[in-house]
């Protein structure tokens, strides 16, 4: 009945052996394949070009949070493409499955699928953009020369990236899991996964994890201590307040998901029984736990999203934003609510009416403070002058959309409601809704806006626009749909129907991702115009092409590696307009040696052995798992044997830069 | 750009969408329209809820598109305050507008959860039609195997595979457990859904109160076999069901004794209807307690072993005779790693069962605040929760 029994352990190669790889399955064989192929073209081209030691010095070892925000923004990308095709091979099965027909994807294959597409959206695409973005943007706005861990940044980043990279082998080696994003016991248990899939899975998420919390607890400390003079935490940007709440977040619970991977793992390797059936196991503690990191952690990824959203609106309606103070407690309010309410995931598991109830409630509850930052953009546009540039057409698509998605959320926390919309379209309908239209359009109208930071140039318009019409309009084919099909009693995770009624549904919905995807070739190709005319599209500004409002702007695009020659002092909410409203005169003299941590190339290294003790951990081969466990902690010991931390940019250097700059300002004006 | 604003419009054609969701009805949401009284009082609940936050979704929408068009840049005539940044009154509108409405909603969630506890039983068979004091709720025992639905019948002795049969206008009390992982006992026309785990019994109440053949399955994914766990499920008139009955009586599969469970309960897909004509009173129980297996120690034996202080060194012995996940499940070596040699009888003390007494039924009007009891009367506790030992147990 299982398509592979559970494979022999031997001494050398662990449960490693050709049957490993999955030839049979033609579709991964043609992937791979592509895979190689587009593999050797690119590593061919670094080479023809000698990009390697480039790469190796600026890239791959730099400290630089601007290059690790922009080498995480790369990580996001790449993955959300492979989460993409996920999605589509879905939308193809459900909409053929019909009448008899098996569709053209195995149960294993199907089941790995889905798997996969959620367990890499949410933390190999939205976090690592969430994660770039914050680094790249967090430390500018509060006028600081770099995170507070630099060496730990570059660490956590190639964490995350192994991570990743780990998840990605299991498409070639072996087999991912077969259990659902969040891999609920008994089911993700060695009884009834006795394949590699969920090692995988766990190895995959501790790994990323460990980078995750991290650049948690760097990105708190450098918001906490590396604030410009005169910013007081009421005077800090939205967006600087709701990452360090999606930061706290983090650091207080994704240990609680690390936790919760032991003990399975505990399970899966020792034979302990924490969430099995026998033995005094409790699978229910397994979901309590996992929703305990769950719901935080959408929040984690939607609150920064709502900074960019707050900075977008009132730089674009040229404008305060309105009630900072409201919005920054609604913010708190948020963080600390986002708490009391995982019991929301599971209703149906059996708890009583007052627990459900009180659960129920504490959800509404949330969307108060949600609403009231809702209402708050929205008279921040009253009485503004709204330029309608790309950030601010997907901030008010958001507007539009999320709304929604938060009002079939408040419906699914009414308990005898989810009785019946519990784990149907309905539910994917409502988290894509939310996700999409909250953490997506959110990112990119962070990309639109803060590209022209990062590069010095804006991104093309013109694509920019289809890609917002083929997001938009296709978000609300593809899930339209789902919300009916919820109505009318579909549950998720099908890979075969029987009712024909119902395969319209699924086609409409296929035809709404095939639009999302021309959005997102649309962006793709926005991005390659962008770079092609980069020449024309020259932010001639000096640096504040959106007649900005926050310190960000206040520097040069792309911003030096030192990022501000003087650290700015701060007097004002919106510091960087209140100081062109003052007539600031930016110095352009007296410049000192700058203090700057320097490259280093430990954390890609370390990154590296952890990447091979997961493989090792997945297949059991135990040696290497010793070697690489011995190898990782030499290498944290050694790393702190290394003085040459630091270095001082010299001040002729930094007049230079300066100076190239007043020419680049004198010139544009 | 303010070219396209118009172009937001075309958003707004979603509000009337939804607002017309309730007369789609008849083409198939079964959610919001079906045959039972407490997944149609769910399926109200829904249109009440949307209803109550279209109050205030649709003129945040309307606003949005309005302040978007009016304060476009190239509007010049619009007034423009650059440094407007703060009205208490308008922040007290903004916080609690949404407040009132989650008031209201609170206090529905409140009452209703209550009343449509899966645990309570029922009170009415449909509106204005109440249970009388005698009538006893028919008792369906549910077990989730892989990948396959059995039904027990305690009452009427019969058991079935992927086919529930139900007598119309009679209340159901279902007991649920499973065998291997978890699934979600669901079936849309008659109530709403909780999940089926192994070693642990939950509990539904429904009623249908049309005739006709439904559909059931498992919501909540469970593994290779999942998609096709469907089952057909019947509701029939009084004799009808009767005959139901006795057709199954005179199946040709025979008994379902323990040792035909054991083997039914082995992993298979698209199980075709099976019925059995009398089943053994305690295999429920026996499921739950995850002892079917001739020689297994029973839950409820290891935690009254526990509870007198536990059998000391002995008591290592005993854990051998508990484990059940690592004896086969799917792909697992047949003798798994923790495993043990022997199997010795330990107790032979009759199955207990986890079944408790229900709740008070409550009459579900109270859901629209008619006939609540006065404060004053001590008639409250009927709101109250089952007691927690009713809910599941491992």
């Amino acid at each position: 009945m299982t398509p592979h029994p559970a494979p022999e352990t031997g001494p050398i190669l662990g449960k490693l052996s050709l049957e490993a790889l999955p030839l049979h399955e033609p579709i991964l064989v043609v992937t791979f394949i592509g895979v190689v192929l587009g593999g050797i073209a690119v590593l061919g081209l670094i080479t023809k070009f000698r990009l390697w030691g480039y790469l190796w010095k600026e890239w791959f070892t730099t400290v630089d949070h601007k290059r690790i925000g922009i080498m995480y923004m790369i990580l996001g990308l790449i993955m959300f493409l492979r989460g993409f095709a996920d999605a589509i091979m879905m939308r193809i099965q459900q909409a053929m499955a019909f009448g008899g027909s098996e569709g053209y994807l195995t149960p294993h294959h199907y089941d790995q699928v889905f798997t996969a597409h959620g367990v890499i959206m949410i933390f190999f695409v939205a976090m690592p953009f969430i994660t770039g973005l914050m680094n790249y943007v967090v430390p500018l706005q509060i006028g600081a020369r770099d995170v507070s861990f630099p060496f730990l940044n570059n660490f956590s980043f190639w964490m995350t990236t192994s991570g990743a990279v780990l998840t990605m082998i299991s498409l070639f080696v072996g087999e991912y899991a077969q259990t659902g994003w969040l891999a609920y016991p008994p089911l993700s248990g060695i009884s009834y996964s006795p394949n590699v899939g969920v090692d995988y899975y766990i190895w995959g998420l501790q790994i990323a994890g460990i980078g995750t919390t991290l650049s948690g607890i760097n990105l708190i400390v450098t918001i906490l201590k590396l604030r410009a003079p005169g910013m007081g935490l009421m005077k800090m940007p939205v967006f600087t307040w709701t990452s360090i709440c999606a930061n706290i977040l983090i650091v207080a619970s994704f240990p609680i998901l690390t936790a919760t991977l032991v003990l399975l793992t505990l399970d899966r390797y020792v034979g302990t029984n924490f969430f099995t059936n026998d033995l005094g196991g409790s699978p229910m503690m397994y979901v309590n736990l996992i929703w305990i990191w769950g719901h935080p952690e959408v929040y984690i990824l939607v609150l920064p999203l709502f900074g960019v959203f707050s900075e977008v609106t009132s730089t674009f309606s040229g404008k305060r934003l309105f009630g900072y103070t409201s919005m920054v407690y609604a913010t708190i309010c948020i963080t600390i609510l986002s708490y009391l309410v995982w019991l929301h995931h599971f209703f149906t598991m059996g708890s009583g009416a007052s627990v459900n109830s009180f659960f129920g409630i504490t959800t509404m509850v949330i969307s108060i403070p949600t609403g009231a930052k809702l209402f708050n953009w929205l008279f921040t546009m009253y009485r503004g002058r709204i330029r309608f540039e790309l950030p601010m057409m997907w901030t008010v698509a958001f507007m539009l959309t999320f709304v929604i998605g938060g009002m079939t959320g408040v419906l699914l926390a009414v308990p005898p409601a989810d009785f019946v919309l519990h784990n149907s379209l309905f539910l994917i309908a409502h988290f894509h809704n939310v996700i999409i239209g909250g953490v997506l359009f959110g990112l990119f109208a962070a990309i639109n806006y803060w590209w022209p930071k990062a590069f010095g140039y804006k991104l093309d318009v013109f694509w920019g626009k289809v890609s917002f019409w083929c997001w938009v309009v296709g978000f609300w084919v593809a899930f339209t749909p789902l919300y009916i099909l919820g109505l009318m009693g579909v549950t998720r995770r099908m890979r075969v129907f029987d009712d024909p009624s119902l395969q319209i549904w699924f086609v409409i919905a296929g035809i709404g991702a095939l639009i999302v995807a021309a959005g997102i070739g649309a962006m793709l190709i926005q991005f390659g115009v962008s770079i092609w005319r980069r020449k024309e599209l020259r932010d001639t500004t000096g640096g504040d092409p959106w007649d900005g409002r926050t310190l960000e702007w206040a520097t040069s695009s792309p911003p030096p590696d030192y990022n501000f020659a003087f650290t700015p002092v701060i007097h004002d909410l919106d510091a960087w307009y209140d100081m062109k409203k003052r007539g600031h005169q930016r110095p352009t003299g007296g410049y000192r040696d700058i203090h700057m941590p320097s490259n280093t190339g430990t954390g890609i290294i370390l990154s590296g052995f952890c990447l091979v003790m997961g493989f090792a951990l997945v297949w059991h081969i135990w040696w290497l798992v010793a070697l690489s466990f011995v190898a990782t902690i030499v290498g944290a010991i050694y790393h702190t044997f290394n003085y040459k931390r630091d270095f001082d940019i010299p001040a002729a250097t930094v007049t230079a830069v300066e100076e190239a700059r007043t020419r680049q300002l004198a010139a544009g004006a | 750009m303010p070219s396209n604003l118009p172009r937001f419009s075309a958003r707004l054609r979603l509000l009337p969408l939804l607002a017309a969701l309730p007369l789609l009805s008849g083409c198939g949401l079964i959610v919001l329209d079906p045959a039972g009284d407490v997944a149609r009082q769910q399926g109200d609940l829904i249109i009440l809820s949307t209803v109550l936050m279209l109050l205030i979704i649709v003129p945040v929408m309307a606003l949005t598109i309005f302040f978007a068009w009016k304060y476009r840049a190239s509007n010049k005539e619009a007034t423009y305050k650059p440094d407007w940044d703060h009205s208490t009154q308008l922040e007290l509108v903004i916080w609690s507008a949404p407040l009132l409405i989650i008031i209201c909603l609170g206090a529905v969630t409140w009452v209703a959860t209550h009343l449509l506890d899966p645990y309570r039983p029922l009170a009415r068979t449909a509106p204005g039609k109440p249970v009388a004091a005698e009538v006893k709720p028919l008792d369906v025992q549910v077990v989730a195997l892989d990948w396959k639905w059995l039904f027990i019948y305690p009452e009427q002795g019969v058991a079935t595979v992927n086919e529930l049969a139900l007598p119309v206008d009679r209340p159901i009390r279902f007991r649920i457990s499973s065998s291997s992982v978890m699934n979600s006992f669901y079936v849309p026309a008659l109530a709403g859904q909780i999940y089926a785990m192994p070693g642990m019994e939950t509990k539904l109440h429904g009623v249908f109160d049309k005739t006709g053949e439904f559909e059931g399955f498992s919501a909540n994914y469970s593994g290779w076999g999942f998609s096709n766990m469907r089952f057909a499920v019947k509701s029939l008139p009084a004799g009808e069901f009767d005959k139901w009955v006795a057709t199954a009586k005179a199946s040709a599969e025979g008994d379902l004794s323990r040792a035909a469970y054991l083997k039914l309960e082995k992993p298979t897909h698209k199980e075709p209807v099976r019925r059995f004509a009398a089943s053994d009173p305690q295999l429920f129980d026996a499921v739950v307690n995850m002892c079917v297996e001739p020689g297994k120690m029973c839950m409820h034996d290891m935690m009254s072993v526990d509870a007198a202080g536990g059998a000391g060194i002995a008591g290592i012995q005993n854990v051998r005779q508990v484990t059940y996940d690592k004896f086969a499940a799917r792909g697992t070596a047949e003798a798994a790693r923790w495993s043990m040699r022997y199997v010795a009888a330990y107790c032979s003390s009759p199955v207990m069962s986890n079944d408790r007494p229900d709740a008070k039924p409550v009459a579900p009007e109270k859901l629209k605040g008619e006939g609540l009891p006065h404060p004053a009367k001590p008639e409250r506790t009927a709101l109250r929760a089952p007691v927690a030992a009713d809910r599941p147990m491992s």
